[in-house]
């Protein structure tokens, strides 16, 4: 057992180190889900990937180093120790991307994956419907096969980035006779394709960070499923624990933010406050080190599985804590327009988002813990 | 970066966890709480020879942790902390692989069953004497007010209690374990309203609470071990508090009143764990700890 980096892990945390320093802007971007903000973090993308640090883990060929899952916790935690931009590419990069490498052809890697990584095509996800939250698998948006593909059909909701993006990815019902996660089928489609309207929606920060998607009669070729048809259930959730997706979402951001927190604790220490800016610490820290036991399991060819869960739930409520703890400590001043406070607003959509905690709680209680399954159908996980 | 138990390492762990389910721990803790320790010195003869009190100085703070989570998790009654994790190391000349010894904190703990006392004054060691009994809320631990003597020559003082703290972790850790799998055990076949009550979200969502606080006391107590600093051993110290007292709450919680007797078994980590709460340095002490050393690092 042992924490320790080996010489080409340090040689480029080093180099990702030296590189972030003198390249992350000195002025925070404006906000992602403006339509400034939105150019300014693909611009930010575009450096990224130019200098090959936009997705380190995938292959060289499509824009990555191949580096290992130890180096890309490594790089994330240099990111947001560096106070780097957010990721517009997010979704695409973690939550689709891992679909694609596992499921896609060699031509949809190919046309799909080059573009994800410098940031010219940025992606939304597409899975809540007005009726399928939680409960993912009652979705109702259609897919009918037509000559030569698809028309979609049905709407779509709480999509992430939708309101700039360029290209959506989700699960539509491909056959009418099946049930629940049966005769669903996995769609990537572009956003400005004929018939799909994306209504932005203002979120609780009063930026349009998601939008709602209408399908009326849209076109999408066959080369653009993902997986087989009647097979997206399967195909979205072999990767819902997926080590590089929201499962294992990196401790950097978290750790970063801790230190942040002890930076406004050592300006105006609050002996009140000095046991929750500890506790938050402390979970922070423990964070990390839970993560080099998964990747130390991933390496030995485990695999995350229901542990996701775990890690979903504590990351999200962590994040809440170290924000609430923050604007404590800011006292008076907390009310005022901050970092702090657009992190706060974020954070509170963590524990909804990426299959809520409610749905993580049942997740473990009954597939780690063995605890008898709902009488009726409870909903399961979801994926985004 | 390798940050699981080695092979070894884990059959260590399958090999305590053997003996200790074998010697019917729980009856030996109760004997002790009645005050009949034979079982409980024969318990420590046979750990003995697995070892387990040559760890401290022996073997590393890893081997350690696996051991004193397994006797928190059998509730093994006896100054194991002090005998096993603490002194070997602030008294490196003391033999304590043949006889059992306890340090005064403040008070000591099983004085009556031990050869040596002693208690820490002014950052040395002395040797001490036992004086009046004091209750613990945990009957199976014997606590003795005690008087300072003569200092005696000591070792490092402050890796003795880095190493005393991370044990105390360890065996909250192991406790906390212990109540989840019961209580998870309990709720499968504890029918009301014509369902196993380990089927209503109310009891799922709370139990999956300390499965997510205790995997997460986890990697603390594991990372300490490989770097036992102060701030390390305090930050797993203050989160297996917190979360083997939810382990706890949760646990008698899910159990309802049967957990609340005496004779059921649950009882007995209810106690330790409360009992341990505030050994080795209460939860204030070590979060004040974490701070100092993260403010002066900045």
């Amino acid at each position: 057992m042992n924490l320790d980096f080996t010489p080409d892990e340090l040689a480029f945390r080093d180099e990702a180190r030296a590189w972030l320093a003198a390249n992350v802007p000195a002025e925070c971007l404006p906000s992602m889900d403006t339509a400034d903000g939105f150019v300014a973090h693909q611009e930010w993308e575009r450096r990224l990937a130019d200098a090959r640090w936009s997705v380190v883990s995938w292959p060289d060929e499509v824009g990555g180093r191949g580096a290992s899952l130890v180096e890309w916790v490594i790089f994330e935690e240099e990111y947001y120790r560096a106070g780097a931009p957010g990721r517009v590419s997010q979704n695409g990069i973690f939550l689709l991307a891992p679909i694609i490498f596992d499921h896609g052809t060699a031509e949809q890697q190919e046309r799909w994956l080059p573009p994800m990584a410098t940031g010219e095509t940025i992606w939304a996800q597409a899975w809540s419907e007005p009726e399928a939250g939680s409960d993912l698998a009652s979705l109702r948006s259609t897919a009918t096969a037509v000559d030569g593909g698809w028309r979609l059909n049905g709407q779509k909701t709480w999509s992430s980035r939708a309101a700039y993006a360029h290209q959506g990815f989700g699960l539509f019902r491909s056959d009418p006779e099946a049930e629940r996660h049966r005769g669903l089928t996995y769609f990537c489609f572009p956003l400005d394709a004929p018939g799909v309207t994306v209504r932005p929606i203002a979120q609780l920060d009063g930026e349009a960070g998601f939008a709602e998607l209408f399908f009326d009669d849209v076109f999408v070729p066959d080369a653009d499923v993902l997986g087989e048809p009647g097979d997206g259930w399967r195909v979205a959730m072999s990767t819902a624990g997926n080590e590089r997706g929201l499962s294992l979402r990196s401790p950097g951001r978290f750790c970063a933010a801790a230190d942040r927190l002890l930076g406004v604790y050592a300006e105006a220490p609050d002996p009140a406050l000095s046991s929750a800016v500890v506790e938050a610490w402390v979970r922070a820290e423990a964070y990390r080190l839970y993560t080099w036991g998964t990747v130390t399991r991933l390496a030995d060819g485990g695999d995350v599985g229901a542990t996701g869960s775990i890690n979903k739930v504590w990351w999200s409520e962590l994040d809440v804590a170290l924000h609430e703890t923050a604007l404590d400590l800011l006292g008076d001043e907390a009310e005022v327009a901050s970092t702090w406070t657009d992190g706060y607003l974020f954070s509170l959509s963590g524990p909804i988002y990426a299959g809520t905690n409610e749905i993580q709680r049942n997740i473990i209680a009954e597939r780690i813990l063995g605890l008898p399954k709902e009488p009726r159908g409870a909903a399961r996980g979801e994926p985004g | 970066m390798n940050f699981e138990l080695t092979a070894e390492q884990t059959g260590f762990a399958r090999s305590l966890d053997d003996l200790l389910s074998r010697a019917d721990a729980l009856a030996v803790n109760r004997a002790w709480a009645a005050g009949d320790r034979d079982p409980g010195t024969r318990l420590w003869s046979r750990l003995a020879d697995l070892g387990v009190t040559a760890l401290a100085t022996e073997a590393t703070p890893v081997e350690m942790c696996v051991a004193f989570e397994a006797l928190g998790r059998y509730a093994v009654p006896g100054p194991w902390i002090e005998s096993a994790a603490y002194l070997p190391v602030a008294l490196p000349a003391a033999n304590l692989s043949e006889s059992w010894a306890t340090v005064a904190m403040p008070y000591a703990l099983d004085a009556d069953v031990v050869t040596d006392v002693y208690a820490i004054v002014d950052a040395g060691l002395h040797q001490a004497s036992a004086g009046d009994r004091v209750t613990s809320v945990d009957p199976s631990r014997h606590l003795f007010e005690v008087t300072a003597g003569e200092p005696v020559e000591h070792g490092d003082l402050d890796a003795a209690f880095d190493l005393a703290v991370l044990a105390t972790a360890a065996e909250l850790l192991g406790a906390g374990e212990r109540v989840l799998a019961d209580t998870v055990a309990y709720v499968k076949q504890r029918t009301q309203f014509g369902r196993a009550i380990g089927s209503y979200q109310a009891i799922k969502h709370q139990l999956a609470d300390v499965r997510i606080a205790l995997d997460f006391a986890r990697p603390l107590v594991f990372g300490a071990a490989v770097d036992p600093s102060p701030r390390a051993v305090s930050a797993a110290r203050v989160h297996c508090a917190s979360a083997s007292r939810l382990a706890a709450r949760v646990g008698l919680q899910a159990h309802g009143a049967i957990g609340f007797t005496d004779e059921y078994d649950l009882s007995r980590w209810l106690l330790r764990i409360q009992a341990l709460q505030s050994a080795w340095g209460t939860p204030a002490f070590h979060r004040e700890r974490v701070l100092t050393s993260l403010l002066d690092a900045r």
